[in-house]
């Protein structure tokens, strides 16, 4: 039983926390970043190709580094330190995912080494207006047209597609039984309805008109595959929530120490410190459940019951902690020129992402059962 | 990073649960699984015969009946130790005082002393608190003045778990008054509790129970060979043993219990068009108690696997003060699973289960748990001084 990184998970982390603190050394240089359009660096993405980030989990043949979900949560930690906005999850990690098994050899080469590199990105559009977390109800159509399938329905939302290049899209078959497909985001037909959210990623909402679209698997076990591919996400995003707590908890901590009313720092009141001391207790309880979400996947287990135990966990510790930091801050915690607050919005987000702790504890509850 | 046991330490745990699986009687193990007080005597039985095994004391050096264990090794001893509900060792005897002589006593100290405590021949219990010291454990006011070979003990210690059956008392004593610090001028202090002027009186708790007293000492003589470690040093006994106690937190196992026992009563209980297992408010309840108790078992294994510095974690503050919280819970659980039953005060004196009038005494003597052993509140200023740096 180890829950120590190797030496080399601890340079990627050494690595990863100077790119990160390169681009975003203070709050001012994140959110310059995260107003522009984009909403991410293209030159911390360029880098984050060249050192291999992009291509953590993939096989070396795609230019990857045949890494693991170890060394993903070792990454998203790191970002969610520094509130990094690229989507390196929506855009790469899960979209790749999905194809890399779902797909067949001669479509993983040309559509995941371009990922790798950095040269394209990705999006998965599956959840549709109105479904909510585990989106198993598809109505997006997929029709065979002759040799080749064309598209018809809405997606939203779909995290990271505004700058997508591959779309890689759910739809239902004539069978009845769900689909997925690659799609070229320049096609005819598809119209991109370009959104912002609150903690300051991008989206859109896709609307397709009959938008041809290339079968990458259409089997019964799409909605497993779907099904892991969140699970491996949602674990990613759980540490990059660790990451975030664990930096705006040492934030409030400074803040107690630096901040005086009354004449004395308010480190000195008992009801702020302990209130400091329950934050601490919720993330590392939020850690030590992402650990062994990250470790099982690490093992080949996925297990979804493990999955939402980590979900639930860190989505109670993230909404506590990102409130308290505010909280604790006073006004200075409600401005936007503040880190305190994008860490509440991120938090916020991630605690409603793969499934909020609502739908977490309602799966969780459904399988109680005596022992 | 590897959470899975190593094949060594798989079969390890598997040798410990056979063993474990037979070791102390049915019927005590019954009793402890039930949440049923046991007698002074099974206790001392189950302890021999785990100290028979060399099973009592593993965290004792090897050369007074401890194991030449690994971190993890000792964590599975206490897991499948649990597991089989085979009562603990008594914690005063084999994690208090036990650890104290062995590391500050003199031989002749340990030889008179370890064997005899192992085996619970000598039942110890704890005079630290006070009734004008709670946590501010170094307030204490009880006096020890030398008069050539001895100590003349006056003062009063209360809350003493036990003491009505104990033979021997470890306690902390004030031998320099004018010590400009008050942590300086306190020593440890071994009182045999059969010396004249040694008075017990019960303190009855909230739901009834006899485990605690107060302990008067007037004009007790003591030995002055019954010193640990050198006159006026004893809060570095102090601080080591109050090290160790809030090291040995770790009950999920009795967690575990509790929650299967709830859902198997739950599932006789009708409730709407079904029965209580079926309530999507209950099952949501277990499903929280369920993944808080796992993410403190794998924080707790987080400890075992960093200790192998030997350092105490001071993670381990989080584990009591999250870890007793979780035990109030799943006492409360049992207490709303019991319903109108958990009212019944006497076990057997209605047709109720044995099991529904238990619930409310064991939640009421579980208020308990986030107050000894360093407080919440303690836990808090610990996090907070030790790890945050506030």
């Amino acid at each position: 039983m180890d829950f120590d990184l190797s030496p080399e998970q601890l340079a990627l982390r050494a690595t990863v926390r100077d790119l990160f603190a390169d681009h975003y050394d203070s709050i001012e240089q994140r959110n310059a970043v995260s107003s522009t359009d984009l909403g991410w660096s293209e030159s911390l993405w360029r880098q984050a190709a060249t050192m291999g980030l992009l291509g953590l989990p993939f096989d070396e043949e795609y230019g990857g580094m045949g890494a693991g979900p170890v060394e993903i949560s070792v990454a998203m930690e790191e970002a969610g330190r520094v509130l990094a906005p690229e989507p390196f999850v929506e855009a790469v990690y899960l979209p790749g995912m999905l194809i890399s098994r779902a797909a067949n050899p001669e479509q993983r080469k040309r559509m995941i080494a371009p990922l790798v590199a950095g040269d394209t990105r990705a999006a998965f559009a599956h959840d549709e207006p109105g479904s909510r977390w585990p989106t198993n109800r598809v109505q997006t159509q997929a029709k065979q047209d002759g040799d080749q399938v064309l598209l018809t329905g809405r997606k939203r939302p779909v995290a990271a597609a505004d700058s997508a290049d591959l779309l890689i899209v759910s739809a239902l078959t004539t069978e009845g039984t769900t689909g997925l497909y690659a799609v070229d985001a320049g096609s005819a037909g598809l119209q991109r309805h370009v959104y912002r959210t609150h903690d300051e990623r991008r989206g859109a909402e896709l609307v397709f008109d009959q938008v041809p679209a290339e079968p990458l698997a259409e089997r019964a076990e799409v909605t497993a595959l779907v099904t892991e591919g969140y699970i491996c996400a949602q674990t990613a995003q759980c540490a990059e929530a660790v990451g975030a707590m664990r930096a705006v908890l040492q934030l409030t901590v400074d803040y107690l120490k630096a901040r005086q009313q009354f004449g004395v720092p308010l480190s000195t009141f008992q009801a702020l410190t302990h209130r400091a001391a329950d934050m601490y207790e919720a993330v590392e309880l939020a850690n030590s459940l992402t650990l062994q979400a990250t470790a099982a996947l690490a093992d080949g287990i996925v297990d979804p019951v493990l999955a939402s135990r980590a979900k639930l966990q860190v989505g109670r510790a993230s909404v506590f902690v990102g409130e308290q930091a505010v909280q604790m801050h006073g006004g200075i915690g409600i401005t936007r020129e503040y880190p305190a607050s994008h860490f509440l919005s991120r938090l916020t987000a991630i605690s409603r992402t793969f499934g909020s702790t609502d739908d977490h504890l309602r799966h969780l509850a459904s399988l109680v059962g005596t022992d | 990073m590897r959470l899975q046991l190593t094949d060594e330490q798989e079969a390890f745990r598997d040798r410990m649960r056979s063993f474990f699986s037979i070791a102390v009687p049915q019927e005590i193990r019954d009793k402890v699984a039930a949440g049923a007080e046991l007698s002074r005597e099974e206790i001392v039985s189950s302890q021999q015969i785990l100290n028979a095994h060399g099973l009592a004391v593993p965290q004792w050096p090897v050369a007074w009946g401890g194991q030449d264990w690994t971190p993890v090794e000792r964590h599975l001893w206490t897991d499948e130790l649990q597991r089989s509900a085979t009562p603990m060792p008594l914690v005063f005897n084999t994690s208090l005082v036990g650890p104290v002589i062995a590391e500050f006593g003199t031989e002749e100290q340990k030889q008179r002393f370890l064997p005899a405590t192992a085996n619970l021949d000598i039942w110890w219990c704890q005079g630290f608190s006070e009734p004008e010291a709670g946590s501010d454990l170094a307030s204490l006011r009880t006096r020890a003045v030398r008069e050539d070979d001895h100590y003349i003990v006056n003062g009063q210690k209360t809350w003493t778990t036990y003491a009505h059956y104990a033979d021997w008392m470890f306690a902390l004593v004030r031998t320099d008054p004018d010590a400009p610090r008050k942590q300086q001028g306190i020593s440890f202090l071994l009182i045999d509790m059969t010396s004249p002027g040694v008075t017990v009186r019960p303190i009855e708790l909230l739901d009834g129970a006899k485990e605690v007293n107060e302990v008067f000492l007037d004009d007790v003589r003591v030995p002055a060979e019954n010193l640990i470690g050198e006159d006026n040093q004893g809060w570095a006994c102090a601080k080591f043993l109050l090290g160790n106690e809030r090291g040995g937190f770790a009950m999920s196992q009795v967690v575990r219990r509790r929650l299967a026992q709830a859902k198997q009563a739950a599932a006789e209980i009708p409730c709407g068009g079904g029965n209580l297992l079926d309530d999507q408010l209950f099952r949501a309840r277990i499903a929280e108690l369920e993944t808080t108790a796992q993410a403190l078992e794998v924080t707790g294994l987080r400890v075992v696997a960093g200790s192998q510095s030997g350092r105490p974690n001071p993670i381990s503050s989080l584990l009591k003060l999250r870890g007793s919280q979780l035990h109030q819970d799943t006492t409360q659980l049992l207490l709303d699973v019991a319903g109108p039953d958990a009212r019944l005060f006497e076990p057997g004196s209605t047709s109720a289960p044995d099991w529904a009038p238990r619930t409310a005494r064991t939640y009421l003597n579980n208020r308990k748990s986030t107050i000894y052993g360093g407080s919440s509140e303690v836990q808090r200023s610990i996090i907070a001084s030790s790890i945050l740096g506030l």
